[in-house]
């Protein structure tokens, strides 16, 4: 009753607010609540006990180092990524159970279960990849041009807390209201208000709005970075293959998420003005939606997988102990898929009915995309051809992608014929094709990427078991879980059921969930695995000393870990597509520079939480209607914005001496280090010792 | 011990200037970058209304209502802005602050002129009963003629803010790079305001 | 000839690895559904000419150059070789080739608005989407009816579809293609069971709470089966009024089947332009 009353006419202080939104008595939800309020407040207690607040706010908060902002992007996106998978097993296990007749239906009505769904694709494509890809991104890719920092520090600080934001709302949907059920990419006219009166969709709206803006910012960043920002001597066609995907990746980004800006502006005026973009009547189009939506959304799976590729192509040449093959074929490769990206986005709707040749177009253009993606697979495997390959765990993340996006590249390719993708257009063969690559594809080199490079952002090496058992549960989880519902696509087993009619699909489901069992153990023990490798942090084996812990080809190698805040004493001249390679060789790594000078850097800003968090307020008021709250933000946004504007001191110089002392102490450390081609002199026909005593000297 | 000093003196001299010439070109380039992004919003925009350029849904024509002549003062007001921003871009040339400030305040009182007039308009429309809830059509053409409008608002305020910049720091390097970016700025708006007019207000009164 | 038998010897064992299973895709009862079964199979054979040999050599290679092999042709400098670079844009070259062909011809043959070669005259039925069931409206037997729809086997009928609300897919899976349901727009698919039977009919696109249970008996019968349907339908008596309508269009879950004997001929289009400045996509 009331809230009826509420949704029309919203109360002037508490908007459509009222006590019975939050979920005191769901089963579910409730103690879920109380249990996130208490493990809150405990770590509220836990920083305040040990007098942290201020090393935090100091250090972390305000801190405009990327590294830090880096890690900041890896810790949110995998407390993330823990949240959308607890979505994926409550919707395997109802699943599940709903085709059981001892259960009935499941136990989740489908007002729960659509929200359910709908969360998981938000969170994991928002909230946990693309968090994780910038996150890792941020640190590793000014270290490998050599830049001390992004073109922008300030803004990329407040692309971190606009993405924060945005998951943060998705957080506070589950406890107050509730969130959309419109499925991820929130079809109209579904998502319109005739349809979607609740604020699910207004939370949906608000929460890609904000991070996405800050996805905009975050683009500009580091397309200006990489432009702008490299090592003397490091031309295009010298950049480490990693830069070069992160350089495509945010192009495409730049181009694509003004789009998805607008669109979601659009459905915003419809719901709250009641404008016509997407509404059934008065001319409203809600195919314009469907086609704008993935005009953005299909260029984001590339722009979420291309990082992962660049992230794969490290790993492997690093741990063949050879050069990448093919680099310029690679480099063209990526680039050919940044352009093809924005010509295929109809293939997710052949069904709507565009006609044969519209359909036939944007079909052979994406198979088109298949080339130059299988040109990388088969540059990284003769990468290791003529190799020696050292399977450590980031190893095994690549074997693990070589083989799962395979098959999820030939099932993408099923897809994209239109006759085929007829039948099995929103059957369960759809999710379990992009699960396929975005798992098999992204997460997987992302983890590659993450093990690989987690001793240079902590200094910390991970158990190197431990990962190695993480790849297993992932990759046999991942074929328990999605082979059966491959095939239960092709019985004809459409995709969002709330509950199952067909009791054949039973066993099949029972088998998914085993493999959602596994992947749990998985990403278990990757947490395990970071916990014990920081609790072990000073322990020899885990401890990285030198800076360089995998005898690595690229920049980033060539200063401490973690690095220091301005990243390099001094940066080398580059000659070399593997530059750290080509100075060992020279023995003129870790050597002391004729002199260092003064560097210059960017302060901490209070500006970047302050101004990012208080879209917190506004996005809440928007999506409750409580329209002082979104007026009130506005205004300290705005005033925060001019005062900022008006600071001067916002840089600084290190002053040679102290970079003198962090770097004296440094180089000690690397001292008397053998490298890997050093031991293997015969097999290197360009590179030969010049002289013995050459090497003794890089040895002192 | 005094030759050391000086040299290291001059070193921080080029070290500064160094600085700030390199300061410049990254943030007009990454302003450069902005625009591009904002050129696919507009372009977003454009799309959607050729896409609802004929959903009428039995409300009022635009060829009813619009005003070519009025429309025609309207961009002269902001085609003259531009003209003159480029004067004040020639006064901050030679540093001349007097010439920069009056011609910037010329600009900002065409862009008043502009967007006053846009307000008119869109008051007078939805008189006419060519509100956005009337059709997609109009739904189309108030977010896109709007957008452009609040963009020039930002750019105004923008100018504001740069006005108190100037009275405090003078020509600073970081007050030219405010002054290229708002440059940049304010003739993308007017190159989006000429597709506006053409798009929208010859197509449409046609 | 070698090739020829190489292939259909795969596709056969596919055929039976999947249809063995009773797959309704691949065990379709109807005209377009095998055609398009078959394509399946025949690209999914196809690729897996190409993509069982990298699953292959991206396990041997890291097997066969593993570093305690300590293997002589070891060559770190190696980066570079025009005969692989070249059979690594070839092969996917020349299988995307061949696939974008076959891609080309069945996205015209197999288009669910290609009219169906037969010499019976098709069929039309008229369908609604609606929260959340069916509505089918036979115009020439002047009939309607809710979450069941039957038509005689071998004769082509031709589907035109729209929605009352949210966006759907008219989907039958043992049959053939799917097809979005839009409102105030009309689609058109066509659809020929050969084979006597019942079968699942569902929506494809997520429309809201109601969507799992939004499904509907497609039922292909013999001709003297379908005119006792139809007798049937009429003999129920109820008339598909304006104010059935209503109550039609308020939301209801697993909704029951439910037969009207008398329509209004204009019906559906009074449905599609029910949406002032409606899109009117008949094409």
């Amino acid at each position: 009753m009331v809230q009826t009353d509420l949704i029309k006419d919203p109360h002037v202080l508490t908007g459509k607010l009222h006590w019975g939104v939050i979920p005191f008595h769901d089963p579910v939800v409730a103690p879920v609540m109380f249990a996130a309020i208490l493990g809150g407040l405990m770590l509220v207690a836990f920083v305040t006990y040990k007098k942290l607040w201020g090393y935090l706010w100091e250090e972390w908060f305000t801190s405009v180092d990327h590294k830090k902002i880096g890690i900041m992007y890896c810790i949110v996106a995998l407390v993330m990524l823990v949240r959308g998978f607890s979505d994926a097993i409550m919707m395997r296990t109802h699943q599940a159970l709903s085709t059981s007749d001892t259960f009935g239906q499941g136990y989740l009505p489908p007002e729960h279960y659509d929200q359910i769904f709908t969360a998981h694709g938000v969170i994991m494509i928002f909230f946990v990849a693309t968090p994780l890809m910038i996150g890792i991104m941020n640190v590793i890719m000014p270290l490998q041009i050599g830049a001390r920092d992004v073109a922008y520090p300030f803004l990329n600080s407040l692309s971190f807390y606009l993405f924060l934001v945005g998951a943060l709302l998705v957080n506070i949907s589950l406890f107050v209201g509730e969130f959309a059920a419109v499925g991820w990419l929130a079809y109209t006219p579904l998502s319109g208000i005739e349809y979607s009166p609740g604020v699910g969709v207004d939370y949906w709206i608000w929460a890609l709005q904000i991070s996405g803006i800050g996805t905009t910012l975050t683009a500009v960043n580091f397309v200006a970075t990489i432009l702008k920002m490299r090592a003397p001597g490091m031309t295009m066609m010298k950049m480490p293959v990693f830069t070069w995907t992160t350089f495509c990746a945010n192009v495409i980004a730049l181009v694509i998420f003004p789009i998805l800006t607008v669109a979601i502006a659009q459905l915003t005026l419809d719901r709250y003005l009641d404008f016509n973009f997407f509404t059934n009547h008065n001319g409203g189009n809600q195919m314009m939606w469907v086609n704008l939506i993935w005009a953005w959304g299909h260029p984001e799976v590339y722009f979420l997988v291309l990082p992962a590729f660049g992230m794969i192509s490290e790993v492997t040449a690093t741990f063949s102990r050879k050069r990448l093959f093919g680099y310029v074929s690679l480099i063209w490769a990526t680039i050919a898929i940044m352009l093809l990206s924005f010509l295929v986005w109809l293939h997710h709707f052949f069904t709507m009915g565009s006609g044969a040749s519209v359909n036939a177009f944007f079909g052979i253009m994406t198979m088109i995309i298949g080339i130059p993606t299988g040109v990388k697979l088969y540059n990284w495997i003769f990468t290791m051809y003529k190799g020696r390959v050292e399977l450590t765990a980031s190893m095994w993340w690549v074997i693990a992608m070589l083989i799962t996006f395979t098959v999820g590249g030939m099932t993408g390719v099923m897809l994209s014929i239109p006759a085929n993708d007829f039948v099995l257009h929103n059957s369960m063969f759809v999710p379990a094709h992009f699960h396929n690559v975005i798992i098999g594809g992204a997460v997987y080199g992302y983890f590659a990427g993450f093990t690989y490079w987690f001793p240079k952002a902590t200094g910390v090496k991970l158990n190197e078991t431990l990962g190695k058992w993480s790849v297993a549960l992932w990759f046999f989880g991942y074929f328990f879980a999605w082979v059966p519902l491959y095939y239960t696509g092709f019985d004809g087993m459409t995709r969002r059921l709330q509950y199952i009619d067909n009791p054949e699909w039973q066993m099949s489901m029972y088998i998914a969930l085993i493999g959602v069992a596994m992947i749990a153990g998985g990403i278990g023990t990757q947490v395990f695995n970071i916990a014990w490798s920081l609790y072990k942090r000073n322990d020899p084996q885990y401890k990285d000393v030198t800076g360089d812990p995998w005898d690595g080809h690229t920049l980033e190698w060539y200063t401490t870990s973690p690095p220091q805040f301005y990243n390099f004493g001094d940066v080398p001249y580059i000659k070399d597509r593997d530059p750290l390679l080509d100075m060992k060789q020279e023995g003129i790594a870790y050597k002391r520079p004729e002199k260092y000078s003064r560097i210059h850097m960017p302060k901490n800003t209070w500006a970047g939480p302050v101004l990012g968090l208080l879209t917190l307020p506004m996005g809440f008021g928007f999506v409750w209607h409580i329209w002082w709250m979104v007026i009130a933000s506005v205004v300290a946004i705005f005033a925060c914005w001019v005062k900022l504007n008006f600071e001067r001191d916002k840089d600084y110089y290190v002053e040679v001496p102290e970079v003198e002392g962090i770097e004296g102490e440094f180089l000690k450390s690397n001292a008397g280090r053998s490298y890997y081609f050093e031991k293997n002199a015969k097999y290197y026909k360009k590179w030969k010792p010049t002289d013995q005593n050459d090497s003794t000297v890089v040895a002192k | 011990m005094t030759a050391l000093t000086n040299d290291h003196d001059i070193h921080d001299h080029d070290d500064h200037h160094h600085h700030e010439a390199e300061a410049a070109d990254r943030y007009v380039f990454g302003f450069w970058l902005y625009i591009i992004s904002d050129c696919l919003l507009f372009s977003t925009l454009f799309a959607t209304y050729a896409v609802m350029g004929q959903s009428f849904a039995n409300g009022i024509m635009p060829g009813e209502l619009f005003d070519l002549s009025f429309v025609a003062v309207e961009t002269a007001l902001l085609l003259l802005s531009s003209f003159t921003f480029g004067m004040a871009m020639l006064g901050a040339n030679v540093e001349n602050m007097a010439k920069t400030k009056f011609w910037l305040i010329i600009t900002a009182i065409l862009g008043l002129g502009f967007l006053g007039m846009e307000i008119y308009e869109f008051v007078h429309f939805s008189h006419e009963g060519a509100t956005p809830q009337t059709s997609g059509y109009w739904t189309s053409f108030y977010s896109l003629v709007a957008t452009h409008g609040l963009h020039v608002t930002a750019g105004l305020i923008w100018m504001f803010f740069l006005f108190i910049h100037f009275n405090r720091d003078g020509f600073s390097n970081e007050n030219k790079i405010r002054l290229a970016c708002l440059s940049l700025f304010w003739h993308f708006l007017d190159i989006i305001w000429i597709c506006v007019f053409s798009f929208v207000y010859l197509r449409g009164a046609m | 000839m070698k090739k020829k038998l190489f292939q259909s010897t795969m596709l056969l064992s596919l055929a039976l690895l999947l249809s063995g299973c009773d797959l309704a895709l691949f065990d379709s009862s109807g005209v377009t559904g095998k055609q398009i079964g078959d394509t399946i199979l025949l690209t999914m054979g196809l690729m897996l000419i190409v993509v069982i040999p990298t699953i292959l050599m991206s396990i041997w290679i890291p097997y066969k150059y593993h570093a305690s092999k300590s293997d002589e042709s070891y060559d770190p400098e190696w980066e570079h070789s025009s005969k692989i670079e070249f059979f690594a844009w070839g092969v996917p070259v020349v299988i995307i080739v061949v696939l974008a062909t076959i891609t080309y011809f069945t996205s015209y043959s197999l288009d669910p608005r290609k009219e169906l070669v037969s010499d019976k005259k098709p069929l039309t039925i008229q369908v609604v989407a609606m929260d959340w069931k069916w509505l089918f409206l036979f115009p020439e037997e002047k009939i309607a009816t809710v979450n069941e729809v039957a038509f005689p086997v071998d004769r082509p009928v031709e589907f035109l579809v729209t929605s009352q609300s949210t966006m759907n897919s008219f989907f039958i899976p043992k049959l053939g293609g799917q097809i979005y349901a839009m409102a105030g727009m009309e689609n058109r698919m066509n659809l020929m069971g050969n084979e006597i039977g019942e079968y699942r009919g569902i929506s494809a696109n997520y429309s809201g709470f109601g969507f799992a249970g939004m499904r509907f008996k497609a039922k292909v019968t013999s001709d003297e089966d379908f005119d006792k349907w139809v007798e049937g339908v009429k003999a129920s008596g109820k008339v598909l009024t304006d104010a059935e309508y209503d109550r039609l269009i308020e939301k209801t879950r697993d909704h029951k089947v439910e037969y009207f004997s008398s329509i209004n001929p204009l019906q559906f289009k009074n449905i599609i332009e029910s949406f002032i400045g409606a899109q009117n996509g008949s094409n």
